[in-house]
Order: C-alpha cells, then structure tokens, then sequence
C-alpha cells in the first residue's frame, strides 16, 4: 500500500505558537552578513533609497524603500518608474505592514504524526528541502510529470517553474486568470489577436468619454489608470458607469445607471442598436477593418433600447443618450474591460460585446480609444540546462484556454478536480491561499487539499493554506529579495524593472530562487540556476546594454514612447483568422459557439435573498494584505461592511452598523457576523460585500474573524465553456439578525 | 516682509477617490502611533437612489490664519510659524487638551508620548524644499501645496472659475485649505 495515503486524511493544523516564537525579534538578522543592498554606502546609520517595485498587486509600481539603521521605515513612490511616476497607493506604502508583520513564517516546518495527532515541527531547511525534492521525485518517478501541478500567485514564481522543468513538470495555474482577468485576456485575442495587457490597453489620459461596465477604479487602485482617469477628468472627459452599486468611479460620472446585475450584454445589445440603428458607428472603419457586421445587426436588431430597457432596468432614454454620447466623442472614447471580468458563465462574451462596441465607434489605435502598449524586449541568455520534453503545452480541456502563456497551462479549477479525483497527486501552491481564493468555493478547494498525496506551500505568511501544507516553506518578503527582472508591463514607455532587496531576509526565511536552488541541487541537477542570483540579472542586463550595477541605481531602464496610434489606410494585419477585428468570430463558431455575443437571462434571487455582489478597498488587495496592521490601522480598512439598499433593510428590519450573519442559497451561514451599511448607493435587489475578510487561521492574529468571508458564501460557480473561467455571482444571501 | 511664505492647500475633490494614500503616507512619513492620524478622508454621499452625488477629502488640520488653538493654548505651544503655518512646541505642551477642545476641525489628537499632534504641513519638509508627503504620494493629484502668499500658476488655474469653498468660514479662523467642489460639472 501507498504510505502516502497517510496523508489523505490530513487535518488542518493551526500552525503552532510554539514554532513560531523560536526567533522573536524583527532585527534578528541584522548583523548577518549580506551583499547587495541598494546602490550606495556601507555605512549602517545613514539612510539608504532601494529602489524596486511592489508586490502589493499585479500592477507593480516603482517604489523606492527607504532605509535606516537596518530597517525599511518608509516606501514612497519611485519617481523612475513610468507606473508609479512617483505616486503610490496604500498598498505600495504598506509594504512595511508585510515587512514587519509579526505574524510571518520564520521557519521551515515538517507535517508529523504522533499518535493520532497531527502537528508542525520546525525543521532545518536542509531536512525541508530535502523532503519536498524526495516527494515530488517520487510522485514524478511513479506517477508522472502530469501528476504533479502547481498553483501560483506573485512575481517571485520564475524560478519554481524553472525548478519544475527540469522533471518536465509543466502543469501551473494562475487562478487569476479565472477568477479575475482571463475572460479580458482571451476575448481580446479572439476579437483582436492579441492578449490585453496590464496596464490595459486604452488611452485613459487622452479620452473624452469613458464608460465602465461595474469595474471600480478607485477602489481598485490600479496606480497608473487612476492617474491617467484622474488627468481626464481634470481635462474635462465624461465618464458613464453602469454598476448595481453606486462605487467611486460613479460617484465621478455624468452618468451612473444602476444596471440590473446579470444584464450587461443585453445592455451592450441596446447600446450596438443605437449605434448602428441611428448610422452613429464609424462605417468606414467597419468596412475595411471588421469583420461579421452583417451577422452582429442580426443578433441585436431586435434589441431595441426599449427592450433592453424592461431587462436591464434603465431607461430607454439614457441608453440612447450613452451611445450617441459615445459616439459622438469617438474615437477618443472607449468602453473599458475592466480588470475582473469573471461575473457569470459567459464572461468571454460579455468582454467580446465590449470590444465590439469599441470596434464599432473605431477607436482601435487611435488617440483616447484602444490601443496596445508595448513591451521591453528583454534578450535572455540561453538556458545552459536542457529540460525533459513536456508532454503537452496546454492541459486545460477548455477550447480557448491561452495556449502562449507557460505559466498558465490549466485552470485552477481543474488543477482542484483533478487533485480531488486523485489525477493529481502533488501541489505546490506558491503564494495562493486556496481555501479563500475564489475556486470553486471553499468546501472545494479544502476537499482536494485534504486529498493529494503531498503538497508543499510557499508562503511568506501563516494564511490557511498553509495548515493543509506538509511542508510549509517560509519565503521572504519582495522587500528582502531579488527576483526575475520585470518585463512584462505593457506601457506607453517600455520598460524592464528590477526588484532587489531593501533589507536581509528577516528569521529564517529565504528568497525564491534560493529555495528552487536548494530543490533541484537535491535532485542531483546542478546549474540549472546562474552561480547566484546577482550573476544570473547582471547577465542578462548586459545583452541589453546595461548591467545590474546600473539598473539599481534607479531600479529600471525606461525605453522612449511608442507610437500607439493606426495610420489612415494602412491595414491592421491583426493575428486574427482574418487579420481584422472581428465582430463575428470565426474561432468561436468553428468550435461550436456563438460567434457573436448573446444576452441570456441569469438566475434570480429566491425570495428574501440578494444578489451577493463583490468588489475591493481601496487600501487592501485581498489575502496579500488580509493580515497588514499598519494598513489594518484606519478606521475603513478595519473590517468588511455589506451593503444593504435602506429599503432592504427596512424589510429585514436592519440597522446601520448592527451584525448580522448572512445565509446563502445553499444554507451556508457565514462563520462570522458582518456588519450591516444601510446604504442609498446599492440597487435593493442586491448587496455587496469586500472580498477577503473572515479569516479562519488563528494565526493571522490580525486578520482572524474580522469581517466575514466571501468566499464561504460561494456555493454556486458558473463556468465560462469557451475560457474556463468561474462565475461566481450567481450566489444570493439574507440575513440572519443575532439573538 | 515681501517674501514671506503662507503655505495652505488646494484640494481638487473632483479627482479624489478617497483610497487613503495620503493618510498612510502621513502615517509613515511622520511616524504617527498606531490608532491614530494626522489626515483622514471623509466620503460624502447625498441624494436617493438613484440620484447620488458623492464627494471625497482629504482632511487634516486647516492651518488656521485665526487659529484658536493657538489663542487658547495656555502654555503657547501651539504657535504660529513664520510660514504661515500652525506648529506644536513638544516640549512645552503639557497636553491639556484645550487646543483640542477649541479646533473646531476636530484636527488634533494626543499622542501616547503626551503632547498634542496634528498636521504639521510637514514643516521639515518644505523645509527641504520638498512637497508634503501626502501631495507627493497622491495618485489623483487631488492635493496641491499651495504658498498663498505667492500661488504658482498651477493654483490659479484650478481655482479660477470653479466653485471652490472652505469649510466653517463662519467660525472666523480663516482656513488654509481650499476645496474644489466635486459639484463642478465636467470642464468646468
Ligand atoms: S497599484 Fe498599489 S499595490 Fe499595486 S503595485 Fe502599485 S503601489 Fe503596489
Ligand atoms: S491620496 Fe489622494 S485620492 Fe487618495 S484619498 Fe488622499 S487625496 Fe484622495
Ligand atoms: S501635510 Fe504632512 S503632516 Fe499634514 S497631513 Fe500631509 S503628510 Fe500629514
């Protein structure tokens, strides 16, 4: 019999105090010997600027960390790197929460057995180490490459993958990509022929009108687009918002139109039968640039604003005047995709109706419309080590699931089913706090972490995820390490950053590509990674030109502008099927789907329930700064509200500020009470809550039971069949008054 | 003295989107003790669904010209600065809080250490010749530091035209800070 399957029946182990209290100072390596910080002196008083770039969310600004006596005391924005121009959001500033957390892993710890009992012991990282390269090789050796997988989240991930490769282990899933951003991603290949961006590709700063669809810019604190959104307003831009809630950025429209939930194509129906109804759309640019207008008439000539209006609950008035607004400012105006776009199982085509509507005004690569932002090239040197063959390149059983993005192979979702139905029989999850990560609702995702053989979690923090781990590997934070060189932003201005290290790594914790290291030396394989990581950057920087001397002097290298905009009468040469936009896409029919976007109706709520909608604070981005103290410490970052309509609440008879628990469809009933924000700004059929509160880990001694969990009340996902991404808004709560 | 300084703000609530940077800029900057803060952000909704308006600020100590922490500060450490603006003497307050009964901004708090606190204008850093933390760090730009003695162009233009008001006038303190009402329509 398997010995492994000991662990089947793995309990969650609260990771234990007695573990953690081993170091107890923050400073308790500062006397350790370490080469590399920042670009000047040796002198341990005098203050040091370490420039770098943040890992508080996916947009990763330039920061500059300021150090004194050893210590990072406070971050500002780089004024070097084009994302950051100097600014930063909260987030960026509350790097030193992360820092300084008192919370954090500070060794590694080995999952054990005694009598019955399950419990973590600190362990030598020789021993940890050890073990994750004797597991996985065994799993590897008796199962297969395909047996192993890994879930990820962050920048520090390259050198796993690199790790992995060389036992031809190629299975990783970005749940971001699912949860968040893929339906963007994808429906901008099928309809453009490339993958969007980050930052997205539109030209904010020069655009007249802005419409959103329910993303929540300033909430979601994206440093450059509220920077550019702001300039346009300061220029005098309109915005329009469509979102059940009235969130900051509508708080900043002409126009906010409390759109019913779950309607948003029809809406984007409507608007393409104003445009093309009333002659508004830009004819010329359709002709020679699109493709399917024919078959898109078809399947919104019906969809008159009248119509649109009985589904989506706003006027027909206001429809019309948004689209002949929007046409009449085009091209420098645009329909934004938003950052999450994974609301109900046709996400794909909601975003495909978006950038249709952007095709039809001919925005496309003009001044205030879409464009696409280039990249850094970044010359890599060739890799000495040869890696096994993979066996395939894409693992996901959806048809447009990305096959040109390696670190993301398969949806995370099905990296959870097969780990459930015992396919896979490794995980390592880098950075992911499963149980609260949005896949497939928490039940699910503890189910297939109780399940797998073995799984080793990579974390900087004791989040939950890290109780099912049998080997928890405590990573530095992204202020003690280097990492790959960035070059992977899509801006204005080209540029390739460097993320070093402001302060040693704290305890006993180690960077990244340190621990990938140590893993592939136990497999025997020596040089997969440069002698140390400081060779490998300066490396590569010199086929660029530079050297790692120089970068870090200002912590990127910033190539000029690039021209965005299309030229008259020059073809697009898209890497469509058919090199043009299309409105009707041929990929999509081929495959069996629809080629153009079509409303259907989602399920309403049962009687006395509400549609549970989620969304950001602006000073928090989920698990990454769940536990922060110092972002902790203001008064609206303290906990999650929902948002109940003041008629709602009148019917559940409900106060401002009174706890409630919230029940879903399913009977879940929320671990902890919320508090109740009677509110104007929210439609009364729906409420919303933050994402991220209502931590169960003990350990988090910040974060544990404040607020509840979103992602508890998750019991229905809705998968997009086309990409593979979950809906997740098809859920609806009421309210359970305490006793 | 023709040269003299009169530092305050202008504050243009049409671009901010209350996310608090400024606030934990402030907090790093000068060290402000957890529980506490020298600026905080206040998010204004009026109206009926669906009818709303919303506006968000930036709020701190207002730099009063009549400022009456300072008359009633019975030790003078409360002060005002050859700058224009309004400072704290550490060493000679004693924390009896009358300054913090007479602000009527509700601006000040008293530190753990003893002694009252609040917005300094980050004096040390205009010092330098640098900006405050909180206009530096601001995504929106919804914060301009602002020498009212002799405002830059910059100033001028976002004022002119526009409603701008200050908060309590009535009381007589003379204000430092300037709002841009998020009320103004788009151009405007
Ligand atoms: S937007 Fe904020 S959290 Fe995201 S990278 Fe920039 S500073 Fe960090
Ligand atoms: S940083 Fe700027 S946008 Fe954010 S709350 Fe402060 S003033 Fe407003
Ligand atoms: S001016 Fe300085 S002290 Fe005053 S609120 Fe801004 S950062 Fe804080």
């Amino acid at each position: 019999m398997d010995h492994w399957q000991n662990f089947s029946r793995r309990d969650f182990i609260k990771i234990s105090s007695l573990f953690l209290a081993g170091s107890a100072a923050m400073s308790s390596s500062a006397g350790q010997a370490f080469s590399g910080l920042g670009q000047s002196g040796s002198d341990e008083n005098s203050d040091r600027i370490v420039y770098s770039f943040c890992e508080h969310c996916f947009w990763r600004c330039g920061i500059a960390a300021h150090v004194r006596d050893g210590k990072v005391y406070k971050i500002v924005g780089s004024e070097h790197h084009p994302l950051s121009q100097g600014k930063l959001c909260p987030r960026g500033t509350g790097g030193i929460g992360l820092l300084y957390d008192p919370d954090r892993l500070q060794h590694p710890l080995i999952r054990e057995t005694k009598g019955g009992k399950q419990y973590y012991r600190k362990a030598s990282w020789d021993e940890a180490t050890g073990m994750v390269a004797e597991k996985l090789y065994g799993i590897h050796e008796k199962y297969g490459p395909g047996a192993i997988a890994m879930l990820h989240h962050g920048f520090g991930v390259s050198f796993f993958k690199q790790m992995f490769s060389q036992i031809g282990v190629n299975k990783f899933a970005k749940p971001s990509y699912d949860l968040c951003c893929g339906p963007a991603r994808q429906a901008s290949v099928l309809t453009y022929g490339y993958p969007s961006g980050t930052p997205e590709g539109f030209d904010i700063k020069n655009s007249k009108y802005m419409i959103f669809f329910g993303t929540h810019f300033g909430e979601n604190m994206h440093n450059t687009a509220v920077q550019e959104i702001s300039e346009g307003i300061r220029r005098g831009a309109k915005i329009a918002v469509f979102d059940p809630r009235f969130s900051t950025i509508a708080g900043k429209a002409e126009h906010w139109l409390p759109i019913k939930p779950g309607t948003d194509i029809a809406m984007m129906q409507g608007l393409m039968h104003v445009l093309i109804s009333e002659n508004l759309y830009d004819r010329s640019f359709v002709q020679h640039h699109t493709v399917g207008f024919g078959e898109l008439w078809d399947s919104v000539r019906k969809m008159t604003p009248e119509k649109v209006a009985e589904i989506t609950e706003i006027p027909a008035d206001a429809i019309r005047t948004v689209a002949r607004e929007f046409a009449f400012n085009a091209p420098a105006a645009f329909v934004h995709s938003g950052r999450r776009t994974n609301w109900y199982g046709d996400a794909l085509q909601r975003i495909r109706a978006i950038h249709i509507l952007n095709a039809l005004v001919g925005n496309f690569k003009m001044p205030g419309g879409v464009v696409n932002f280039d990249k850094f090239v970044l010359k890599k040197p060739k890799t000495a080590h040869a890696h096994p063959p993979y066996e395939k390149s894409v693992y996901s059983r959806y048809p447009f699931f990305p096959d040109d993005e390696p670190s993301n192979t398969i949806a995370s979702h099905e990296i959870v089913q097969q780990a459930i139905s015992g396919e896979i029989k490794a995980l390592m999850i880098y950075g992911v706090n499963l149980p609260e990560t949005m896949t497939l609702g928490r039940e699910t995702a503890i189910e297939a972490l109780r399940k797998v053989d073995f799984m080793v979690a990579v974390d900087v923090l004791p989040a939950e995820v890290t109780g099912y781990a049998d080997v928890v590997l405590p990573e530095c934070t992204y202020l003690e390490r280097y990492d790959a060189l960035d070059a992977g932003r899509n801006f204005r201005t080209p540029f390739v950053a460097l993320r070093q290290p402001a302060v040693p790594p704290m305890y006993e914790s180690k960077p990244g590509n340190q621990i990938a290291k140590m893993i592939t030396d136990k497999w025997g394989m020596h040089g997969v990674f440069p002698a140390s990581v400081e060779a490998g950057l300066d490396k590569t920087l010199k086929m660029t030109g530079s050297s790692l001397e120089e970068i870090k002097k200002t912590g990127v290298i910033v190539r000029p502008e690039t021209d965005l905009y299309r030229k008259p009468g020059v073809a697009l040469n898209l890497k469509t099927p058919s090199g043009k936009i299309e409105l009707a896409s041929s990929r999509l029919r081929a495959a069996g789907f629809d080629a153009v976007p079509r409303y259907t109706p989602q399920p309403e709520a049962p009687a006395g329930f509400y549609r549970m909608l989620t969304g950001r604070k602006p000073m928090l981005t989920f698990g990454r700064t769940a536990n922060n103290r110092f972002l902790g410490d203001v008064a609206t970052a303290k906990e999650n509200e929902v948002w109940v309509n003041t008629e709602t609440a009148a019917k559940h008879d409900l106060n401002n500020d009174e706890y409630v628990h919230l029940k879903n469809q399913a009977g879940v009933v929320s671990e902890f009470p919320v508090k109740v924000k009677v509110t104007q700004r929210i439609r009364p059929d729906a409420v919303f809550m933050v994402h991220g509160f209502g931590h169960t880990a003990a350990k988090m001694t910040w974060a544990y039971k404040r607020g509840a969990s979103h992602n508890q009340l998750i019991s229905r996902t809705d998968i997009d069949p086309a990409m593979g991404s979950v809906g997740f808004q098809n859920n609806f709560v009421t309210f359970i008054k305490e006793a | 003295m023709a040269n003299k300084k009169n530092y305050g703000m202008v504050i243009d609530t049409r671009v901010c989107v209350g996310c608090s940077a400024c606030v934990y800029a402030c907090k790093s900057e000068n060290a402000v003790p957890e529980g506490y803060c020298r600026d905080w952000v206040v998010q204004e909704t009026k109206g009926n669904f669906p009818k709303l308006t919303m506006e968000n600020r930036s709020e701190r100590c207002q730099h009063c010209e009549n400022a009456p922490c300072v008359t009633y500060c019975p030790t003078r450490a409360s002060h005002y600065a050859e700058d224009g603006t309004v400072q704290i003497n550490r060493s000679l307050c004693t924390g009896c809080k009358a300054c913090l009964a007479a602000c009527p901004y509700d601006a000040r708090y008293i530190h753990p250490d003893g002694f009252a606190d609040k917005c300094s204008l980050c004096h040390h850093r205009i010092e330098q010749g640098l900006k405050t933390a909180c206009v530096s760090v601001c995504p929106t730009g919804s914060l301009h530091l602002v020498d009212f003695n002799d405002p830059d162009e910059e100033a001028q233009k976002l004022m002119a035209g526009r409603i701008v008001y200050r908060q309590k006038e009535h009381a007589g303190t003379g204000p430092s800070l300037f709002w841009i009402s998020a009320s103004n329509k788009p151009g405007a």
